[in-house]
């Protein structure tokens, strides 16, 4: 018996990509295995470590608390899409260069959606609303420290530039 | 961690969700938000033989405010109940409460109407439905039935909802007193984790400070979040004094049979449930007490 | 070489941080070979039972499976795997046969096109088990009557002896003061959030077995191709590929073994990426599980004389390296302080639980802790000062080298200057009085003080004192420079990283020598049938063994640059000038040639070549731990690890009164672990490690339920602290150079996580400590401080 497969379209980083998947399959493993987005991480697969963290429609979801075939219709960005057009790195990306903001980088694309979700929305965040955003992203290399930094100094950067 | 094989339906209104339940019986299961589902599904906890997707349908996405009540769609996602002011303004407990559910992700996604089905004994909108009193609008294709939140919670993960019925909407009364406060605290290991317990209150008082209206309730290491009626009642008309409110806490906690697990034994829930009944009653009273 | 240097100890970006955050990191869930095969594990459901059959014929007649190995095939072709110590009734595999020894072991092995096939064949999967008696307290495993976890070895007692180091008795006796305590690590583990994975290809062409894997460990290659019957070069693991996070634990020899089996044995690509749930049951990666029984002898002035320390570690059902986490923390047994005399009793033991592996610091974290409890009680004891005790105590400045009874020498520090640094950036005197303000409004506040040591350079010198039959001294490492044509410079270094910046290291290092932007210098990954020999990133080595090697192998191609260009220019040597990579004679800066045109002669032009000297240009270094490489003497004693970093943790913590949820509303660490690097880097992990710590300390703890299951198998229950747990955290750097390296620093990969635990529950008792009690027991969950709160508010009713 094989598995029913359904048809989806979904605008992944300014792109429509069609597909046939089986309903079980989750959203950030059909990221991964069949599109090749392998950014976007599998921690956990239960809701809690953040690391498959992408934007559903611009908000910040578990990519592994979705099913691929409930994306139909929508549009997602992943890690992939967070540059600039050009290629170069977002203020956000640079700041976490700059601050040295990760270590194995394994947790690092689910805390940068995360921390574009809350710059998005909220133009200079405290300290709290930063490690309140981030809060559902578990690291294990930097304490969080050189994180909180890093989207501080995002913030402080992209208010110096509007 | 690969949930089992389902088939799909997208239902596109809650006719067709609730046909769909008909149809294929006790196999299917609805998903809203997903975010209790969905880690259950993918360690195979629970399956579905048919999984039937009720996030396309628009009408149950709504926050509308009536006389005397608020409505919500079940599937009104947790942060849009969160950011919507003049819900907040009317039924604060809702974002008091929302603040401990989860995390941004979670929110972002999750549904009022899901936590409510899901009957998680330790999450926070369960308790906020049982305190205020609320009422699910259970649909199903004979129709639509009101459910108390009373009545709604039986056991964890287990409702009163029948295996046909799809949440529709949830309606918060509301209180058209101008003296009224209100509160939700809870305790956890980590932020964004399941209450060890979680307490909330309402209160209403008149221009001498004496309560005219309370509803309090208790959640977390009980089978079900428990709302205590019967002693909100013996505060109305008192002066909210610290004997007071300590003995309506004590009186609730007792009534809670909770449990040990990991995190928290059942001695020290039924002292935290006694020691946040009151902090949340107080600090409820407080807020009343600061609009003139 | 010494300061100023040009890149070292500057703030510059990481050559690693670019691809990570633009989603182009490779790790192993990212290779993805030509129809690979995935594999779900069925694991036992029970702590300990004799399986009395399998039947896995539904599972294999499932569409999409191609194969279900199980413990009887598997033993009788591959051999166990290696353990640390001498037990030869102990036999290791990655699936049971016949019997299993925790709940969680791995029983059978479905191959499958899709994992989640691979998971509804497991399911089909039947076993029958019969269930045997069980062990799950190591406090009853170590009696003769308990149940035994491996029959054939007649006892659950891996190792046990007593050390003692100096006049221990004497100082016992003589002593104003002794006091005993007991202090538990609670069973953590470093749970990186990537879980550990392997992919597998066996090459028929080449008969080469390639792995890829999410691998952190010395000997990975030779012991896989051990326990598969092959020679070592018949496997090659890839070590590009990038690793997310492992602090110890990514050992995943069983993975490994069991995958490279099958790929060889169905002739396809297999990989296996472990789930959550596998990873914290059957992963093989919890930690240390340690009660300690600690005495101290000390005079009314506060000198403490003699330590005795009795540890006893539950490794869980199996060994592998995890016993020997007993014998590292001898090289620092007596911790910063000049104690003149330490008995050591440590004992291992096997119970029915998933077994322990190699966690950050190799168990210095758990002693440390045990050592400043024991500080605190002595403070107390004496009504004395803490800190007062600890000035006391510390090793002067003046004292280095210092040798304490154990026998390792401690190379360098100022252990009174970190100390005093990390007092003042704390501001000291205010927080007591935020700590005093807090306790007269009601509040449980207090302070806590950890001053520690973080061991570095790792080699393994304590092996032969718990395997008498394990002579191994060699703890090399090693780097490849090449300079090409173009002049462009290539690093090669011979191992896979998980966070640490090794390349970013190893770029510095080379820019330094050479004095070229290390922005420019590519670092790459040998293959380990390429590599030179590496004992990869363990012990806090890679600042030291790596830097050292990177820096010998530079300082080759900078000899041999102006050897060639002293030819060409007509000079001696010595009168040659180096600059930027340019040479020119001394006095006469026109007769000069360009990095470029000597790295054209090195490869183009031979008749410009000086004689005896190797066309091309590249160089080679390996060389061995420093102060290592020699055996233990008869009393236990031995140089283990060269380098000695300090650490002086200062931490303000609240407890809320009614919830006894505990808060940490300050945090600073005084760090001295020589020169630094690159010190975002070192900061980055001292973050990291003190986050760890405070974990270990609050929140994260393997248990298990009296049947032996395991009841925090998940994100929901095993709690690793977030950004909301952790506070905001400073860290005050001081600089003492190490003697034995070659830029005088010292290792840091540990950095914080070996003082943290400590020093939070320092300052959790020290709250606890106007009620009169203290708790003990790491976690410290807020059902345990209520319940110690309690206990004394019953009392006094």
């Amino acid at each position: 018996m094989s598995e029913k497969l359904y048809n989806i379209a979904v605008e992944v980083n300014g792109v429509v990509r069609q597909a046939q998947v089986p309903a079980r399959l989750s959203l950030v493993d059909w990221l991964r295995e069949e599109l090749r987005l392998t950014g976007t991480h599998v921690g956990c697969e239960h809701g809690i470590c953040g690391a498959c963290s992408i934007m559903l429609n611009g908000d910040p979801v578990r990519a592994c608390l979705m099913f691929a075939v409930q994306a139909d219709g929508h549009k997602i960005t992943t890690v992939e899409g967070l540059a600039n057009a050009d290629g170069t790195l977002s203020v956000l990306q640079d700041s976490f260069c700059q601050t040295h903001g990760l270590q194995c980088g394994y947790c690092t694309p689910g805390m940068l959606i995360a921390a574009q979700g809350l710059l998005n929305t909220v133009s200079q965040p405290s300290e709290a609303q930063i490690r309140e955003a981030i809060g559902g992203n578990l690291c294990r290399c930097t304490g969080y420290q050189q994180i909180v930094d890093a989207v501080q100094l995002a913030a402080e950067r992209l208010a110096e530039s509007k | 961690m690969k949930a089992a094989a389902f088939d799909y339906l997208r239902a596109t209104s809650v006719a067709e969700a609730c046909a769909l339940l008909r149809e294929h019986g006790d196999e299917a299961r609805l998903i809203a938000g997903g975010q209790s589902l969905t880690p259950m599904m993918a360690m195979r906890l629970t399956r579905a033989a048919q999984l039937i997707d009720i996030n396309e349908i628009s009408a149950l996405k709504f926050i509308a405010l009536d006389d005397g009540v608020a409505r919500t769609g079940a599937c009104t996602r947790q942060c849009v109940i969160e950011r919507d002011a003049a819900l907040a303004a009317r039924v604060p407990m809702l974002r008091q409460a929302l603040m401990w559910v989860g995390h941004i992700q979670t929110r972002n996604r999750g549904t009022v109407g899901g936590s409510l089905m899901h009957a998680d004994p330790a999450a926070e909108l369960p308790l906020v439905a049982q305190v205020l009193g609320a009422t699910l609008m259970l649909r199903s294709v004979d129709g639509v039935r009101a459910v108390p939140a009373a009545e709604f919670f039986i056991a964890p993960l287990t409702t009163a909802a029948r295996a046909d019925e799809c949440l529709e909407e949830i309606h918060w009364p509301l209180w058209n007193t101008h003296r009224t406060g209100s509160a939700f605290v809870e305790t956890s290991r980590r932020h964004g984790d399941f209450a060890i317990v979680a307490s909330a209150a309402q209160i209403a008082l008149d221009d001498e400070g004496r309560c005219t209206r309370a509803a309090f309730g208790i959640g977390g290491g009980n089978s079900t979040p428990v709302a205590f009626a019967h002693i909100a009642k013996n505060l109305l008309g008192a002066l909210l004094d610290e004997q007071t409110i300590a003995a309506a806490a004590h009186a609730s906690a007792n009534e809670m049979e909770f449990s040990s697990d990991l995190h928290a034994g059942a001695d020290y829930r039924l002292h935290l449930a006694a020691t946040l009944t009151a902090r949340a009653l107080r600090d409820a009273r407080d807020q009343a007490l600061s609009k003139s | 070489m010494t300061p100023p240097f040009r890149y070292i100890g500057k703030h510059r970006r990481t050559c690693e941080d670019p691809r990570f955050v633009t989603g182009r990191g490779r790790y192993v869930a990212d290779i993805a070979l030509p129809g690979m095969k995935h594999v779900a594990i069925v694991a036992s459901p029970h702590a300990s039972a004799r399986i009395t059959a399998i039947r896995t014929d539904a599972a294999r007649a499932l569409p999409g499976v191609h194969y279900v190995l199980t413990g009887g095939e598997f033993h009788a072709a591959t051999d166990a795997l290696v353990s640390g110590i001498d037990a030869p009734n102990m036999k290791r595999y990655a699936l049971a046969k016949d019997v299993v020894r925790y709940s969680g072991e791995w029983v059978a092995a479905v191959v499958a096109d899709t994992r989640a096939l691979a998971e509804d064949a497991a399911e089909l999967v039947e076993v029958d088990y019969e269930i045997l008696p069980h062990v799950i307290d190591p406090e009853i495993a170590v009696h003769s009557g308990s149940p035994l976890v491996h029959t054939a070895q007649g006892t659950n007692v891996l190792f046990q002896r007593r050390f003692v180091w100096g006049a221990v008795d004497k100082a016992f006796a003589q002593a104003d003061h002794r006091i005993a305590l007991r202090t538990t690590w609670g069973r953590n583990s470093t749970v990186p959030i990537e879980t550990f994975g392997v992919a597998a290809n066996w090459d028929a062409g080449q008969q080469v077995l390639d792995i890829w894997a999410s691998i952190q460990m010395p000997k990975f290659p030779d012991q896989t191709a051990r326990a598969l019957r092959l020679p070592g070069n018949a496997v090659r693991v890839h070590y590009d590929v990038d690793v997310g996070g492992s602090y110890g634990v990514k050992r995943g020899l069983k993975h490994t073994v069991l995958v490279a089996y099958l790929a060889r044995k169905l002739g396809m690509p297999v990989r296996f990426i472990e789930d959550r749930l596998e990873n914290m049951r059957g992963g093989d990666m919890q930690g240390p599980d340690r009660i300690f029984d600690m005495q101290a002898a000390f005079d009314n002035d506060g000198t403490v004389r003699a330590l005795k320390i009795r540890a006893l570690d539950d490794v869980g059902a199996y060994a592998g390296r995890a016993p020997l986490q007993l014998g590292k923390p001898i090289t620092a047994i007596c911790g910063p302080y000049r104690i003149a005399a330490v008995e050591y009793e440590p004992i291992s033991v096997m119970t029915n639980k998933t077994p322990q592996e190699a966690v950050r610091g190799f168990s210095q974290a758990p002693t440390n802790f045990a050592i400043e409890r024991t500080m605190d009680h002595i403070a107390r004891h004496l009504n004395m000062d803490r800190i007062a005790l600890r000035r006391k105590n510390l090793i002067l400045k003046e004292e280095f080298p210092y040798r304490i009874p154990s026998g390792s020498s401690y190379d360098s520090g100022d252990y009174h200057a970190v100390l005093d640094k990390a007092l003042q950036a704390a501001d000291y005197a205010s927080l007591i009085n935020r700590r005093d303000q807090a306790r007269a409004a009601g509040r449980y506040a207090g302070i806590g003080i950890a001053t520690c040591l973080e061991p570095s350079g790792g080699n393994a010198s304590f092996e032969p004192l718990f395997n008498p039959k394990n002579d191994t001294t060699t703890w090399m490492d090693s780097c490849l420079v090449r300079v090409d044509l173009s002049g462009a410079i290539t690093g090669v270094m011979n191992t896979s990283s998980s966070g640490q910046g090794h390349e970013t290291l190893v770029s510095t290092v080379i820019g330094e020598i050479l004095e070229r932007d290390p922005a420019n210098i590519r670092v790459v990954r040998a293959d380990s049938l390429s590599a030179l020999p590496s004992n990869s990133p363990v012990g806090s080595r890679m600042a030291i063994m790596l830097g050292g090697a990177a820096a010998g192998a530079a300082r080759k191609i900078r000899e041999t640059v102006i050897a060639i260009a002293a030819h060409n220019l007509g000079c001696a040597a010595s009168e040659a000038i180096y600059a930027n990579g340019d040479v020119s004679v001394q006095n006469y800066p026109d007769r000069r040639l360009t990095w470029d045109e000597i790295s054209t002669i090195a490869h183009r032009k031979y008749h410009q070549m000086p004689p005896d000297v190797e066309p091309g240009l590249q160089a080679k270094f390996v060389w061995q731990v420093p102060t290592g490489g020699s055996l233990p003497n008869a009393n236990g004693e031995v140089q283990i690890y060269p380098c000695y970093a300090f650490e002086a943790h200062i931490v303000y913590v609240e407890l809320d009164p009614d919830t006894a949820r505990p808060e940490i509303k300050q945090y600073v660490c005084g760090h001295d672990c020589g020169v630094m690097i690159n010190p975002d880097i070192v900061h980055g992990m001292t973050y990291g490690g003190i986050a760890h710590g405070i974990g270990a300390a609050l929140y994260e703890k393997f248990a298990y339920t009296d049947d032996g299951q395991l009841a925090s198998g998940t994100f929901m229950d095993y709690l690793i602290p977030s950004a909301m747990e952790i506070p905001a955290i400073s860290i005050v750097d001081h600089c003492t150079p190490s003697p034995l390296t070659t830029f005088g620093q010292k290792g840091s990969g540990e950095a914080g996580y070996l003082g943290a635990p400590a020093a939070v529950a320092n300052a959790v008792n020290d709250a606890l400590a106007p009620l009169g009690v203290s708790v003990e027991t790491l976690p410290m969950t807020q059902d345990a401080l209520w319940r110690t709160i309690q206990s004394v508010k019953k009392q006094r009713k």
